[in-house]
């Protein structure tokens, strides 16, 4: 081969009604196989029941150099949790 | 034994050869994703394989187990296709070989839901989805390669002339096909066949491949006479079982 598929990132929607999460990454030479070989390599047991591919190029990340500004201002911000409300005892499951 | 026996062993055992055909590929893949994808395809045969062996074996009675269906015979008590033991001569046979098996074998899976027998009927019902999925991988990569750069092309269109003798096979109805048939058990291959055609030239129309014109047809399989592949790829299949017999994991 004399160029590489590019890489798909590849997320699983376990059971209806959850989110769709990303497990990992393959190669794939456009969609189709992509979804393809998303379907062989990650949902072999029964891992999921609905797959989005998405070529990892159009991926925007945040720069790892930035770590400092972009996340440690948040760390003495307890207070942003929402732990400090009284719930009525009727509320159940929050 | 009674002809539903025989009609079973004929059925497992072409999934059975390419089943194993394919396990040959495991770590050998082109790619890792693709490595997977026919791995999976090996494994799918193998628990329909199994199947129709342990109800084969049930019918059998005395000491018969699925494996001793699946590894005690002879070359020429197999009763798979011609084409399923075809070797892997390259990814472009692989595909053309697995594409041409798939087309007949989800049609032959359509029909045998409505089989007489509830088992029979039972396993192709069960395995008809996984069938589904073959026939839309290997379709999918047929147009993939012929319609893809020159020498893809150019393999596949070989790789389709090299197979094409072995396909009319698949087809011609033996005595055993032909009483399962009247029986309401076993599948009717002409009908089959319409399927069959419909479907492998609209594939290759697209992916922009000839269909081969020669006259030529290799048959045998379903009567147990066989190509010179299949004694080397049982020599492997039943090494075990024939070394240390009745050894298991």
């Amino acid at each position: 081969m004399k160029k590489e598929w590019p890489i798909w990132e590849v997320f699983i929607r376990s059971k209806n009604g959850l989110e769709h999460r990303h497990v990992g990454s393959l190669h794939a030479a456009d969609e189709t196989m992509a979804i393809e070989n998303a379907r062989d390599v990650y949902t072999r047991r029964q891992e999921g029941v609905s797959i989005w591919v998405v070529e990892s190029k159009h991926i925007t990340a945040s720069n790892p150099d930035n770590n400092g500004e972009m996340f440690e201002p948040a760390k003495d911000k307890a207070y942003r949790h929402p732990t400090f409300y009284d719930l009525p005892v009727e509320l159940k499951h929050m | 034994m009674s002809k539903l026996y025989d009609y079973l062993l004929l059925l497992g055992d072409s999934s059975m050869i390419l089943g194993h055909r394919l396990s040959e590929l495991c770590g050998h893949g082109p790619n890792l994703e693709t490595d997977i994808a026919l791995t999976n395809i090996s494994l799918d045969l193998f628990g329909q394989v199994r199947n129709y062996f342990q109800y084969a074996a049930e019918m059998k009675g005395e000491e018969a187990t699925e494996d001793s269906i699946a590894f005690l015979r002879l070359p020429h008590e197999y009763r798979n296709v011609l084409l399923a033991e075809q070797p892997n001569t390259d990814f472009a046979y692989i595909i053309a070989r697995q594409f041409l098996f798939d087309a007949y074998h989800l049609p032959l899976m359509e029909a045998l839901i409505e089989s007489k027998d509830e088992q029979v009927a039972a396993i192709a019902h069960k395995s008809i989805k996984e069938v589904r999925y073959h026939l839309r991988f290997s379709s999918e990569w047929v147009k993939r390669l012929g319609d893809g750069t020159e020498v893809s092309h150019q393999k596949m269109q070989e790789a389709i002339d090299y197979l094409w003798p072995y396909t009319k096979e698949l087809f011609e109805e033996t005595p055993l096909e032909a009483a399962m048939k009247t029986e309401g058990i076993g599948a009717d291959l002409n009908a089959l066949k319409v399927k069959y055609d419909a479907h492998v030239q609209g594939v290759l129309a697209e992916a922009t491949i000839n269909i081969p014109e020669t006259p030529f047809a290799h048959s045998g399989g379903k009567n147990g006479i066989h190509t010179e592949h299949l004694g080397f790829l049982l020599a492997d299949l039943q090494y075990m079982q024939r070394a240390y017999p009745n050894m298991a994991w």
